[in-house]
């Protein structure tokens, strides 16, 4: 039998289809694998209420389990509420190489810190617009080298 | 109809009705990053009411895609702010800022509610809605304290939807009766005093129409409903049991 830990690495690798550096394992959106007597069932949450990469992402899940010859479903959930605070540090690092800048933590100071451009570094940048290419992200402009850039909104 | 799916079918069909007049704004919005804008904030209403739509759905067998395009006019619960013709930039914003700070308000006490659905699409909602209260918000102040004509145009918004919003508030019997729902007369001051402010700060004049609108609850809507129906359902109607 295929151990619920080794499911949950393999569907782990799943890339999410809008920021495909990151796979639903960095993201959190991946809750849990569990055992219901032989049937194994997959938890995965939305990083928003209308994000439309979720019905690929549960797609990809049920081909991996098909792949390992594994009898499961998906099920999503919505509580506890999905945050950035769940992005794991890889996920952040490799969404900053990617060019999108991570979203700071979201704790109790309400202070917006200055983000950082991903493309050269500099803390002297401008929000162009709070919405961007998708749900989960914002739209900047650097001061210094001039490149627009996501930025992952923390929410 | 049993309350609880009624009471989720009114947050449903708020947020489905909503989303379909924000969409409308799509590739018509005054600058590119504002179609994008109101495009993710459609969506974020879209997933709301997809949500609640299937909770509601799950109450009485039905499926969320039956719910919304095969349900007739006076079947659908939502407020008539949220049908209303979108009219000019300040009125979407208008309308944005009175219903996006009502929602805001609803779902932060509906997310510590006794039913575990409800509160965990309201835990992820309050989030969202949010950010749609402060986009309305910079919008609102822009227009009310920029030039003369988008002064104007934003007094006469504010004005044109004042009517709408004691509807949000109406208390009934469905409301005092089941537990789990958020009786929205409790909303009302706080609603009152965080539009006023912005208002105020605006520039604007506050509304002063004392009449107002009722009936949405209740299955009776505006003129406009019927039209908005007929765009949001046709392909499912005329193609019934299509799926792409």
């Amino acid at each position: 039998m295929v151990t619920d830990a080794a499911i949950f690495e393999a569907v782990g690798e799943v890339a999410d289809p809008e920021v495909p550096v990151l796979t639903i394992a960095d993201l959190g959106v991946l809750r849990g694998v569990r055992h219901e007597g032989d049937d194994v069932v997959v938890t995965i949450t939305p990083t928003y209420s209308g994000c439309p990469a979720m019905d690929l992402i549960r797609h990809e899940v049920e081909l991996t389990l098909r792949s390992l010859n594994v009898d499961g479903r998906v099920e999503t959930v919505l509580s506890p509420a999905w945050t950035t605070d769940w992005m794991t540090e890889a996920g952040k690092t490799k969404l900053t190489e990617y060019g999108i800048a991570p979203p700071s933590s979201t704790g109790p100071v309400l202070l917006q810190l200055s983000i950082r451009c991903p493309l050269c570094g500099s803390p002297d940048t401008s929000e162009l617009s709070r919405f961007g290419s998708t749900s989960c992200k914002s739209l900047w402009r650097c001061n210094s080298c001039r490149e627009p850039f996501d930025h992952f909104k923390a929410i | 109809m049993n309350d609880l799916l009624e009471y989720t079918l009114r947050l449903g069909d708020d947020a489905l009705i909503a989303a379909q007049r924000t969409g409308e704004w799509i590739a018509a919005a005054p600058q590119l990053e504002e179609d994008v804008a109101l495009g993710n904030i459609a969506l974020d209403q879209l997933g709301q009411a997809r949500s609640l739509l299937q909770y509601a759905g799950s109450l009485d067998g039905r499926t969320e895609d039956e719910l919304a395009y095969f349900r007739d006019e006076r079947e659908f619960l939502n407020l008539q702010l949220c049908e209303l013709p979108n009219g000019d930039f300040a009125f979407a914003m208008a309308r944005l800022l009175y219903f996006a700070t009502y929602q805001h308000l609803l779902y932060d006490e509906l997310r510590s509610g006794a039913d575990e659905t409800l509160a965990g699409v309201a835990g992820k909602a309050v989030k969202e809605v949010a950010y749609h209260v402060d986009h309305a918000t910079q919008w609102v102040l822009r227009l009310g304290d920029g030039t003369e004509e988008s002064h104007r145009r934003m007094q006469a918004a504010l004005e044109a939807l004042w009517p709408y919003t004691a509807e949000m508030f109406a208390s009934d019997d469905l409301v005092r009766r089941l537990s789990v729902a958020v009786d929205p007369s409790t909303l009302q001051d706080e609603w009152t005093n965080r539009v006023l402010a912005v208002i105020d700060q605006s520039t604007c004049e506050r509304p002063s129409s004392s009449y107002q609108h009722s009936g949405g609850r209740s299955g009776r809507h505006t003129e406009h409903m019927g039209f908005l129906l007929a765009e949001l359902q046709h392909v499912a109607r005329s193609h019934p049991g299509a799926t792409w």
